[in-house]
């Protein structure tokens, strides 16, 4: 079984987000970037499905020669190599087009990226991929099991959730449960070093969005504290001032 | 040139979220002095449908044909891919569901179309650009987004814009959707609802808790005030990581994020990761016996108490304001 996964390099969760000239960019100093966490769960459960020599695990980065510090981490948990498609990440579109274009002609079994990147929140690659080489994409997904031609997925929707089975080629977006983040060890890092990582060049795709400018969230006035014994209170409040029960 | 809505159907009915998602897309045509057209895919009873002519919608279209009684994400957006080069519309909105975030991206390829997910306002229009303001960075920020493409997609976030009432007679007409074999690979098994609860990402009102709660034998209490608010339950990363709730309970950066009317956090410190996912609700109340916990200079209303003290006398404060 050969299963691609698809990895973003994404600011680490505790970064405090800001942005510079105008507000038109993300600002990167002093950020340190991670694999996105969903993408880390996609992953493992890669290797877990190709464990004991039951198939390869490559991953794929869209992005510039600064992401090589993430990708080799990917490679540390346990990928058998990868490649970065050299270019700026511009949007969902054009990196998905990237991806489709390298996984067309490669017969990948599985591909399968995380839920979202905790960036830019689209939830937009695995399908546009699934779109581009016209192959089923489930997304979100809680569940994944496969015999080799026929996988049974588990799927979240509002309030329960969806089991689906699909055979042949399909791409998933992993959310929690998918898997156990796996952490890289001695030798994975040691191996990591050497695996190859290779760099292809991208293909033109029309423009279809751009970021005119980010904007940050209005800070809340001051917090109106209640007495633990006045709970009441609280109720009036939300019903009265708030108005929300 | 015209504005088209997919209304997204759960057994036969439309939830709160479609109606928001026409009243949307409503704005929307009126912006661009057009009409709006819905599109249903399943077996949903004429009179349902009827009922989007409330909220703006004066044209819909009905697909209800065997293969596409259940949710089939390729074959589905395909459907609602012709809808709109039939209608020659260039707009189409989306309710940013499950489903719709599997929906939105296919339709945007097959368009050649610019996405907005997570669309939190009205577009605006400007010198002939075309924007819309998305969440980013998991609720940290916003990224106004410019759809630069002749075709649009918006995926409006549940909760954004509300419910708008704009009485139109809606006339429903079949539509004869042409469905490929190929894009039909996917086969549902089985649906499980829990009938008993109300969806997390749709709550208007959220009762959340944390690992200041001890261990899940203390949930009952978090239910109780939930079941009195009409609201959902959720709870912290580290309290789904062991366990002691689902993870589609798990609210936060690496989880759902959500924009209730009313999140009510307890027992929760309030890390920057868990802030992420929740900082665009309405009003935000905190319980948390330490007050220095970090989730106190976001909140709108806080009460400084042990959860175990203070959570059964907001019960009994709330039972008495009911009464």
């Amino acid at each position: 079984m050969k299963i691609l996964v698809c990895i973003s390099n994404v600011p680490d969760t505790t970064t405090k987000i800001t942005f510079t000239n105008d507000n038109t960019e993300f600002n990167t100093a002093g950020v340190q970037y991670i694999v996105n966490p969903y993408d880390e769960i996609a992953l493992s459960k890669a290797i877990e499905l190709t464990e004991g020599g039951k198939g390869s695990v490559t991953v794929i980065n869209v992005g510039e020669a600064g992401n090589d510090p993430t990708i080799r981490k990917a490679l540390a948990i346990g990928a058998d190599d990868a490649v970065r498609v050299n270019a700026a990440p511009r949007d969902a579109y054009f990196v998905s087009k990237q991806i489709a274009e390298y996984a067309k002609d490669k017969d990948f079994d599985i591909i399968l990226t995380g839920r979202e990147s905790i960036d830019y929140n689209g939830n937009q690659v695995a399908a546009m991929v699934g779109e581009f080489l016209d192959i089923p994409s489930i997304s979100i997904i809680k569940k994944l099991e496969t015999d080799g031609t026929t996988a049974t997925i588990e799927r979240e929707i509002e309030g329960g959730k969806e089991v689906i089975t699909v055979s042949g080629k399909f791409i998933a977006s992993c959310a929690e449960g998918v898997a156990e983040p796996k952490i890289p060890n001695m030798r994975g890092i040691m191996s990591a070093r050497t695996k190859p990582l290779n760099v292809i060049e991208a293909v033109s795709i029309e423009e279809v969005t751009k970021v005119a400018k980010y904007e940050t969230p209005a800070p809340r006035g001051a917090v109106k504290l209640i007495p633990a014994e006045q709970t009441e209170e609280l109720i009036n409040l939300l019903h009265s001032e708030a108005k929300v029960i | 040139m015209s504005v088209l809505v997919y209304v997204e159907q759960a057994e036969g009915k439309f939830k709160k979220s479609v109606f928001e998602a026409v009243s949307y897309a409503k704005a929307i045509a009126d912006q661009q002095s057009t009409n709006l057209t819905a599109i249903s895919i399943g077996d949903v009873a004429e009179s349902e449908l009827k009922e989007l002519g409330k909220f703006g919608a004066s044209k819909v279209l009905n697909v209800s044909v065997e293969q596409l009684k259940t949710f089939v994400n390729q074959a589905y957006a395909s459907v609602i891919a012709a809808a709109a080069e039939k209608e020659s519309a260039n707009i189409v909105v989306i309710s940013n569901s499950f489903s719709g975030k599997g929906l939105a991206p296919r339709i945007a390829v097959k368009l050649k179309a610019g996405l907005a997910d997570g669309a939190v306002e009205l577009p605006k229009i400007d010198g002939g650009k075309f924007q819309v303001k998305k969440t980013a960075f998991s609720g940290k920020a916003f990224a106004v987004t410019e759809l630069t493409s002749e075709n649009k997609i918006i995926a409006l976030n549940p909760n954004a814009f509300g419910i708008k009432e704009n009485v139109t007679d809606a006339s429903v007409e079949t539509f004869a959707a042409d469905i490929k074999q190929s894009d039909l690979g996917t086969v549902i098994k089985d649906i499980v609802r829990a009938t008993d609860k109300i969806s997390l990402p749709d709550a208007e009102l959220v009762v959340s808790a944390g690992r200041g709660l001890k261990g899940p034998e203390n949930w009952g209490m978090i239910e109780e005030l939930a079941g009195l608010l009409g609201a959902a339950t959720a709870c912290s990363k580290p309290v789904s990581d062991a366990d002691w709730r689902p993870h589609s309970e798990h609210v936060g950066q690496t989880g759902i994020a959500i924009s209730p009317n009313l999140y009510i956090a307890i027992g929760i410190s309030g890390a920057i990761q868990h802030l992420a996912g929740v900082s665009s609700s309405k009003v935000i109340v905190v319980i948390n016996k330490d007050p220095e916990a970090p989730f106190f200079k976001v909140a709108d209303y806080g009460i400084v108490g042990d959860a175990f003290e203070v959570v059964p006398k907001l019960i009994d404060a709330l039972k008495a304001h009911k009464a």
